[in-house]
């Protein structure tokens, strides 16, 4: 479904994203690893079209999204740190979104709005938000369009345990239906029960890519953070 | 696009800065007309509220607001939408904004007050000058990506058109007092937009004294209906270019 | 005895008294005019009837009444001076005279006298004639509600409306004067007054004054002329209650005083003029109680000007209130009311308690180099205006209002 090849990215003379193939299919659940300022975000960035990789290339569905916009119908991204206009009230950044999708061509799926209770505050300001509640919020909006891939940049991070819990739910339901799935995080043993796959990266490079079945079996290791961890002494 | 220009309006006139740019720009044309016994007096401080006041706020606040947007720009460019879609949203978005606080602010009150030629022309030249300066601070927060030296930018560009560009006409018309300077001085003012917008008052303001000797630059092109046009125009270019400019910056820049 | 001596002198005189009155006209026996001034003696009166008469040159020379019914029409068929007077004591009344000849030559006039006494000439019209009325030795004429049009495009092709050379004690009243060279014109004219007319769309001067001495000029109207009023080598004028109205463009005034003494300027108004007065060699001029307003500069006074005394005028709106070309001031300013004043009354006297400089330091600058005025109401001029004010540096150190009025004069 999204494929990158050799793609590299500088930020003047650093090198974020160098020489990075991956190929991602429909039905997975991936992990993006790594440590800080290894060029996650900065990967998810390129396949959401915000940076622009200066060599290599990234298809969705078969087709460059070099000039292409419309493919990004097909995601849901939910950012790392969610900040809105401030003087907008939550219902307007989702009458907004859905303004911007055109409410018609989906099926919205308005059940994490119902299960953080975001609709009964829909008249407050942004600003006047926690930060928890603003990743509620864009969590929300990252499912409302039924996209068939979810990108979620540290989805955990910020949420209080319970909604932690929904959302892992939540993410757990669209797994099965068969959408792809692309999570950073770097509390690695919440995702242990969801993720399918694993991309490690470091220093903008690829480090590995694996099932995770194959990374328990490669490393001897039952918990996910404690395989990582032993690749990584490697 | 007017999807999204709706939401950028709606929050921008609930914005603190720009309610208290209203407030005082109303507080100040309605003590101007109020106080003032004297309506050209008045209009010549409203003169100086247009020419000093509105560039710079109409400078630092969408500088500032386009810096604080970086996050809900990224939201927006991860949506379906095109790059040209969300910065021109964003820039008529400020532009209506900041005209609508100036014709509440000042507009009104000079409608009211002073529904003269020389007010019709403050008025027009108020609305022209903040999309301009609009414009003009999307291009600077697009290129500087650190917003404190984004905002160092801004600021030199309102001291570049407010004082350092007409101090070096000056300097040029005294260095070269000898030579026949009045046409190229003309073709100066097409490059600051707040002194052509001034000039263009000022022929409704001081008509008197702009007839008199050094009547041969003015009256012969701003007087006419062609100068008129073609000031419009330059006026117009001075909008268009530098949005166009950050467009192109915009398009293909890494969030 | 006496009775009849008495009676028969009666009779004697009574050839005076009952003077003859002929008429002119279609139905009448006498059909020209020409005709009746042969058959007229001092004293008549010739009644004209309404037509169009083409008589070429009408002369007259005795003295008597040519009165116009209706505004007959004298058609000067763009050839001939269409009235010449050559008498004393003569009246011409009611008349609509067109198209005198035009020459470069000769003045020809609508109407004119050489050398007359006691003439009047009185409610005519004219139109498209080369000078309107050309009074020249005339003493003591009257000039009253006349209308004079011109349409002249060019300075030189064209004449004065009311023009007045080498006379004495004139009374011009109340005549309106559109179009010509100069509206009035005076060469070498004295004890004359010009009171209630309007001159207006002049090409030149409204009213254009040369070496004539002791006149006065009251209430009028002088709008829209190509380079305002001028009083040139002058002595003894008074100008009192005249409006001087959007004189605009390059060399245009509403009053250019060009080596003038003794004048009075009272009670005048100067509104939208590029400017208001234009003094050049002037001396021992009294300016008391004028309103300037709107204008390009409200005063430009050369440095060759000396003891001009301005004082309780009222200046609003002016662009520019003084303008001067040099650092010597010879002149005296006082209580007047500025409205560009920011000065404070702190003992409430009504009169400003700092001095008020109406020279600006822009000004100079623009006298300096015109086409600085490019830069004029920037924020840079206002710095540099600012600046001048804490160090004065070009402006005339002298040349200030010591004590301002705070409120306007109620004028």
């Amino acid at each position: 479904m999204i494929i990158a090849s050799n793609v590299s990215k500088k930020f003047g003379k650093l090198k974020v994203l160098d020489n990075i193939t991956v190929n991602c299919t429909k039905g997975e659940c991936i992990a993006l690893i790594g440590p800080n300022g290894c060029g996650k975000t900065t990967f998810i960035k390129s396949i959401l079209g915000m940076v622009v990789c200066d060599s290599g290339f990234i298809t969705f569905n078969g087709k460059n999204i070099k000039h292409d916009w419309k493919y990004r119908e097909k995601i849901g991204y939910m950012p790392q740190i969610g900040r809105y206009p401030d003087n907008m009230t939550i219902g307007q950044v989702l009458n907004m979104m859905k303004d911007i999708r055109g409410k018609k061509n989906f099926i919205l799926d308005e059940e994490l709005i119902n299960k953080f209770g975001l609709d009964e505050m829909l008249g407050k300001r942004m600003r006047t938000l926690s930060g928890g509640t603003r990743q509620k919020v864009s969590a929300a909006l990252a499912f409302l369009f039924n996209p068939d891939v979810l990108i979620l940049d540290e989805p955990t991070a910020g949420l209080d345990p319970v909604a932690s819990e929904i959302l892992k739910e939540k993410i757990n339901t669209e797994k099965n239906k068969g959408k792809l799935i692309l999570i950073t995080s770097h509390i690695l043993s919440e995702l242990d029960d969801l993720v399918t796959q694993v991309i490690y990266m470091q220093e903008g490079k690829l480090w590995f890519h694996k099932s995770i079945s194959d990374l328990k079996e490669d490393t001897g290791e039952e918990k996910l953070s404690r395989a990582i961890a032993k690749v990584m002494t490697q | 696009m007017k999807k999204i220009i709706k939401y950028v309006i709606i929050d921008i006139l609930r914005n603190k800065i720009v309610l208290a740019y209203t407030a005082f720009l109303l507080l100040i044309s309605i003590s101007i007309f109020n106080l003032e016994d004297n309506s050209a007096k008045g209009l010549l401080s409203l003169l100086n509220i247009i020419l000093i006041i509105v560039p710079l706020v109409s400078l630092l606040f969408p500088a500032i607001y386009v810096y604080n947007s970086s996050e809900f720009l990224e939201l927006l460019v991860s949506q379906p939408l095109k790059r040209k879609t969300i910065w021109l949203s964003l820039f008529w978005g400020l532009a209506v904004s900041m005209s609508c606080a100036f014709f509440v602010g000042a507009g009104i009150p000079i409608l009211l007050f002073q529904a003269t030629a020389t007010g019709f022309m403050m008025l027009g030249a108020g609305l022209i000058l903040s999309v301009i300066f609009v414009a003009l601070a999307m291009l600077a927060a697009v290129i500087a990506r650190d917003k404190a030296k984004g905002i160092g930018v801004v600021i030199l560009l309102w001291l570049y058109f407010s004082v350092i560009f007409d101090g070096l006409i000056l300097f040029i018309l005294f260095q070269f007092a000898d030579y026949p300077l009045e046409k190229m001085m003309v073709a100066a003012t097409a490059f600051n937009p707040i002194d052509l917008s001034r000039i263009l008052i000022l022929l409704k303001m001081d008509v008197a004294a702009l007839m008199g000797y050094t009547g041969a630059i003015f009256k012969d092109f701003f007087g006419t209906q062609m100068g008129l046009i073609i000031s419009f125009l330059v006026l117009v270019i001075w909008m268009i270019i530098p949005t166009w400019l950050s467009l192109r910056k915009f398009k293909h820049k890494d969030l | 005895m006496k009775k009849l001596i008495y009676i028969s002198l009666l009779l004697f005189f009574a050839k005076d008294v009952f003077a003859t009155i002929i008429h002119v006209g279609k139905e009448q026996n006498i059909k020209t005019i020409r005709q009746a001034l042969l058959l007229a003696a001092d004293g008549d009166t010739v009644l004209v009837g309404s037509g169009q008469y083409h008589e070429q040159n009408i002369l007259i020379n005795k003295s008597i009444a040519l009165i116009g019914i209706n505004h007959p029409i004298l058609d000067g068929d763009n050839k001939y001076e269409i009235i010449s007077i050559k008498a004393n004591a003569v009246t011409v009344e009611g008349f609509k005279l067109i198209n005198s000849g035009v020459s470069s030559i000769e003045d020809f006039a609508g109407i004119k006298v050489y050398n007359g006494k006691d003439i009047v000439i009185r409610n005519n019209i004219l139109e498209n004639t080369f000078f309107g009325i050309y009074i020249q030795y005339g003493i003591n004429c009257l000039i009253e509600n006349n209308n004079l049009t011109a349409y002249s495009k060019i300075e030189q092709e064209s004449g004065n409306g009311i023009h007045c050379w080498k006379s004495d004690s004139l009374r011009i009243l109340g005549n309106n004067i559109i179009g010509h060279r100069d509206g009035i014109y005076f060469e070498f004219v004295k004890n004359s007054i010009i009171w209630r007319n309007v001159s207006e769309h002049n090409l030149r001067y409204g009213l254009h004054f040369m070496f004539s001495n002791d006149d006065a000029y009251i209430c009028n109207v002088f709008r829209d002329n190509g380079a305002g009023v001028a009083v040139m080598f002058s002595k003894g004028l008074k100008m009192i209650r005249n409006y001087f109205e959007e004189n605009w463009g390059d060399g245009a005034y509403g009053l250019l005083l060009k080596e003038i003494s003794d004048g009075y300027i009272e009670n005048n108004v100067f509104d939208r003029n590029t400017a208001g007065i234009f003094m050049e060699g002037a001396s021992r001029i009294h300016m008391e109680k004028n309103q300037f307003i709107d204008n390009g500069w409200a005063m430009q006074i050369q440095a060759s000007c000396m003891e001009v005394t301005v004082h309780n005028n009222n200046f609003k709106g002016n662009t520019f209130d003084v303008g001067t070309n040099g650092n010597l001031v010879l002149n005296d300013f006082n209580n007047n009311y500025w409205d560009k004043y920011e000065g404070y009354d702190i003992n409430k006297d009504k009169l400003g308690d700092v001095p008020y400089r109406p020279v600006s330091m822009y000004a100079m600058i623009i006298e300096r180099n015109p086409p600085a005025m490019i830069l004029f109401r920037s924020l840079m001029a206002s710095l540099l205006d600012k600046t001048e004010k804490v160090l004065p540096s070009l402006t005339p150190e002298n040349l200030k209002d010591n004590h301002p009025l705070m409120k306007p004069l109620a004028l």
